[in-house]
C-alpha cells in the first residue's frame, strides 16, 4: 500500500496547503483534522519542518494504546477506530516524531492516513504518495 | 451566514481592568462580511470623535472573514484605529498568519480598548484572553521579543506572534507591528499605539475547524479557484523574483522615484532589482498561511565581526518592491547590501521601512539646503547614498533622540511644518509617498484613497495601461473610486489584493455563499460603497477635507511618464471623488 512521503522538507515555503487539504477531506474547512503539520524551526528565518506520519512497520502509537484503538494498517502506519478510542494522549506520546495531532473538539488524536490528498496541492513537491513500503 | 460559524464572536479586551468577554453579532458580520467592513463598523463604535491617538480611548481593532481559513489566497487580518500618524483613520492590513490563527481561534473580530499599567502581551487562543508580564521584555527589539514569547508559549506552527519594537514603545507615530518576523501591519503607526497601551505583543493560537454550507460545492470551488490563481501570470512573477521584481520597469519608465523624487530613474537601478537580489542574495521563499503564491522573498546577508577574523554572522532579511524603493533609490543608496544593512535596523526598530526611508530622504535634502544643521542631527551628515550614517539616524528617530529627531519620529509633514521645505516633504494626507511617480493615477490614489496608501485604489497600474489622452480627470476619479469599493469587499473577505484578478466580485459573491452569506453582485458593490463612505464619514468627523489636500511640489515639479503633472488635473480629480463620495451618502 502507498504511504506519504516528505522529500524535501527544504523546498517547503509554509503555505499549509497540505494542512487545508487534509481537513477539507472532511469538507470543511480550517485545520482541526489536518494530520500533517508544518512549523518553523525555531523562527520562520530558520526553515520550516513537516511533520506527518512516517507509517512505522511497527508503529509505538499503537503499541501504547491500552483499548486496541489504533489498528496496524497494512503497508505500514494505523487506522484509528474512533469508537474504541479513548482520547488518554498516550499514542501521542509515544510517536518520536510528534506526528500525532490533537482535535480538541472531539478530544481524539489525529493520525495520517496515508491517502495523498495533501500531497495533490503541495504546490512545491514538498509530498508525494509513494508505492510500497515506507520502511521496506 | 451559518448558525454555527466561530465569525461572529467579537472578542473584547480591556487592558486597564485586565478581562475580557465574547459577544456574538452575527447581524454585525451579516451586514458587513468581515474584515474592513466589520472593523470600520467597530471603530464607529468604540472611537470617540475629538481624542488625541494615544488616549486610552482609542482602540485597536482586529478583523478577518469568512474566506480566511477557507480559501486559498484569504491570508489577510485588518487592524483599524486612529492613526497616530495622521491622527485622522488607521487602517493597515498584514499578511502571515495571523488571520488564519484568529479565526481558527474561534474569532471574527478583537476590540482592544484602555490602557495597561505595566507592559503586557496578550495570548488568545480558544478559551480567551490571558495577560502576560511584559515588563521583561520592554525595550527589546522585534527580533528578540519574537523569540522570547516563541518559546515561552505553546502552539508552534499553529500561531501568529505580532509584536513591537523600540520605535512602537517610544512612540514613533510611524512605528509597526511585526508578525512572523516578515509581514507586517505596517502603515499609519499601529505600533505607536501599541506601545501607549503598553501592549508589547500579541499570540494568536487557533486550530479549529469551519463550517460550510455544502461540503461538495466547497470542495470543487475551492480547486477551481485553486487552479484559476495558479494560471495567473501575475502569480509566478511575484513567485519567481517577488514584488522587487517591479524596480526594473518602473526605473525604464522614468517612474522610480529617486534622491526624494528630484528624479525618476535611478543610474544604479540594476543592483537593486529583483533580479540582482535573486541572483545573489536570496536564500528562502515563504508564503503566507494558505498561499499558493509564496511571495516572500528572503535574503541572506553575511556580515563579518569587525573584532575577530572569520566570524560572521547571517541575517535573513524580507525585501519587497516598496522597503526597496524607499531605502534604494529614494535615499540613493545603490546597493543590494547597503539596504538590507537599512531593513534589518528598520525590521527590528519597528520602523515603517516606507515611511522611514522616505523621512530619511527629506531629511538629507533638508540637510543640504541648510535648513537644519549638525546642531540638529546630532554631528551626523546624511547624504544621500551613506547607509552607514542612516543607520545612526535611524536609532535616533526610534529613540527620538534631541528635538529634532523627535519631530522626524512624526514624519515629513510635521518635520517639514517645523523645519520647512513643505515643497519636498513627500506625504499625502500625512502618510509618506509609495515608490510610484507613474502619473496622475498614482498620486490621485495616494490623495484620495481613504489610507493614503497605493493600495487604496491601484492608481500607478491605470497610468501604465491607459495613455495620457485617454486620461481625464473625470474618467481617472471614477476609475479609482469604482476600484477602491471593489477593495473594501476584497479586504472584507479577507483577501490578498494580490488575488484581484482571481476573485472579482462574481467569485467573491460565491466565496462567501459558501459561509452562508447571501450577497449577489450589486449587493457587494451596494456595500462596498456604503464601507468606504463610513470610512471617510470616520475622515470627515475628524477635520478631513477631500479638497484642501496639500499637494507636495516636487511631484508637480519632477516629470512622470505622463509628462509634467499639473496641480490642476489633480483638484479636478479630488472634487470629483469628493463628489463621489458624498453623492448618496
Amino acid at each position: 500500500m502507498a504511504h506519504l512521503k516528505v522529500v524535501d522538507p527544504d523546498r517547503c515555503v509554509g503555505c499549509q496547503l497540505c494542512m487545508f487539504a487534509c481537513q477539507r477531506r472532511t469538507g470543511e474547512g480550517g485545520i482541526a483534522e489536518a494530520a500533517i503539520h508544518v512549523r518553523s524551526r525555531g523562527g520562520i528565518s530558520r526553515g520550516l519542518t513537516v511533520v506527518v506520519c512516517r507509517a512505522c512497520e511497527e508503529p509505538p502509537c499503537a503499541a501504547v494504546c491500552p483499548n486496541g484503538a489504533l489498528i496496524k494498517r497494512k503497508g505500514g502506519g494505523v487506522v484509528l477506530a474512533p469508537k474504541k478510542c479513548l482520547g488518554c494522549g498516550l499514542c501521542r506520546e509515544a510517536c518520536t516524531l510528534q506526528a500525532i495531532f490533537w482535535n480538541e473538539a472531539t478530544g481524539k488524536p489525529v493520525i495520517c492516513m496515508h491517502c495523498g490528498y495533501c500531497a495533490q496541492y503541495c504546490p512545491h513537491h514538498v509530498l508525494v504518495l509513494e508505492e510500497g513500503h515506507a520502511q521496506g | 451566514m451559518l448558525k454555527d460559524d466561530p465569525l461572529k464572536r467579537v472578542l473584547y479586551v480591556d487592558l486597564a481592568t485586565k478581562k475580557f468577554w465574547v459577544e456574538e453579532r452575527p447581524e454585525l458580520f451579516e451586514e458587513n462580511i468581515g474584515g474592513t467592513g466589520v472593523a470600520s463598523k467597530l471603530l464607529e463604535e468604540e472611537c470617540p470623535v475629538g481624542i488625541d491617538p494615544r488616549d486610552p480611548k482609542n482602540p485597536i481593532i482586529l478583523a478577518v472573514g469568512p474566506a480566511n481559513g477557507l480559501f486559498p489566497i484569504a491570508s489577510k487580518t485588518v487592524a483599524m484605529f486612529q492613526s497616530p500618524h495622521t491622527g485622522n483613520l488607521g487602517e493597515s492590513h498584514a499578511g502571515g498568519r495571523s488571520a488564519t490563527c484568529l479565526r481558527l481561534a474561534g474569532y471574527g473580530a478583537v476590540v482592544i480598548r484602555g490602557q495597561s499599567d505595566i507592559p503586557v502581551y496578550l495570548v488568545i487562543d480558544r478559551s480567551g484572553v490571558k495577560f502576560r508580564d511584559a515588563r521583561a521584555l520592554w525595550g527589546l527589539s522585534v527580533s528578540a521579543t519574537g523569540r522570547a514569547i516563541r518559546e515561552k508559549e505553546t502552539g508552534s506552527g499553529l500561531r501568529s506572534i505580532l509584536r513591537i519594537g523600540p520605535a512602537g514603545e517610544t512612540g514613533v507615530t510611524y512605528s509597526c507591528v511585526v508578525t512572523e518576523t516578515y509581514r507586517h501591519f505596517g502603515r499609519l503607526g499601529l505600533g505607536a499605539l501599541f506601545g501607549a497601551k503598553k501592549l508589547k505583543a500579541m499570540c494568536l493560537v487557533g486550530r479549529r475547524s469551519l463550517p460550510v454550507t455544502d461540503r461538495k460545492l466547497y470542495r470543487e470551488l475551492y480547486d477551481e479557484l485553486l487552479k484559476r490563481l495558479r494560471e495567473t501570470p501575475a502569480l509566478k512573477k511575484y513567485h519567481d523574483l517577488g514584488t522587487a521584481v517591479n524596480v526594473i520597469p518602473l526605473n525604464e519608465r522614468g517612474a522610480l522615484p529617486t534622491r526624494n523624487l528630484r528624479q525618476t530613474r535611478f543610474e544604479m537601478a540594476k543592483k537593486i532589482s529583483g533580479e540582482y537580489f535573486a541572483e545573489h542574495l536570496l536564500s528562502r521563499r515563504l508564503a503566507c498561511s494558505h498561499c499558493p503564491m509564496a511571495c516572500i522573498h528572503l535574503a541572506a546577508l553575511r556580515t563579518p565581526y569587525e573584532d575577530e577574523p572569520y566570524f560572521y554572522k547571517t541575517t535573513f532579511i524580507s525585501y519587497d518592491y516598496e522597503p526597496i524603493y524607499a531605502n534604494g533609490s529614494m535615499i540613493g543608496v545603490g546597493s543590494a547590501e547597503g539596504i538590507l544593512k537599512l531593513l534589518d535596523t528598520i525590521d527590528n526598530l519597528g520602523l515603517d521601512a516606507m515611511s522611514s526611508g522616505v523621512v530619511l530622504a527629506w531629511a538629507t535634502e533638508a540637510f543640504e539646503q541648510g535648513l537644519v544643521g549638525e546642531e540638529e542631527t546630532l554631528g551626523l551628515r546624511p547624504r544621500f547614498g551613506d547607509v552607514e550614517t542612516y543607520l545612526q539616524m535611524l536609532h535616533h528617530i526610534a529613540y527620538q533622540s534631541n528635538e529634532f529627531y523627535a519631530a522626524l519620529a512624526r514624519g515629513v509633514a510635521y518635520a517639514s511644518s517645523r523645519y520647512g521645505g513643505e515643497d519636498f516633504a513627500l506625504a499625502f494626507g500625512g502618510n509618506e509617498m509609495p515608490g510610484y511617480h507613474t502619473g496622475y493615477g498614482a498620486h490621485l490614489t495616494h490623495l484620495t484613497g481613504s489610507r493614503h496608501s497605493h493600495l487604496d485604489s491601484g492608481g500607478y497600474s491605470y497610468d501604465q495601461k491607459l495613455s495620457p489622452e485617454e486620461i481625464t480627470p473625470e474618467k481617472l476619479a471614477h476609475i479609482l473610486f469604482d476600484e477602491e469599493v471593489y477593495r473594501q469587499i476584497l479586504s472584507s473577505g479577507v483577501c490578498c489584493f494580490f488575488g484581484r484578478s482571481v476573485y472579482n466580485y462574481e467569485t467573491l459573491s460565491r466565496i462567501f455563499k459558501v459561509s452562508g452569506f447571501d450577497f449577489e453582485v450589486e449587493d457587494l458593490k451596494a456595500l462596498g460603497r456604503k464601507i468606504l463612505r463610513r470610512k471617510y464619514a470616520f475622515k470627515k468627523a475628524r477635520g478631513f477635507e477631500l479638497t484642501k489636500l496639500k499637494i507636495p511640489r516636487r511631484i508637480l515639479e519632477t516629470v512622470s511618464p505622463h509628462g509634467k503633472l499639473e496641480e490642476e488635473f489633480l483638484r479636478q480629480g479630488l472634487a470629483i471623488y469628493k463628489s463621489l463620495l458624498e453623492s448618496g451618502a
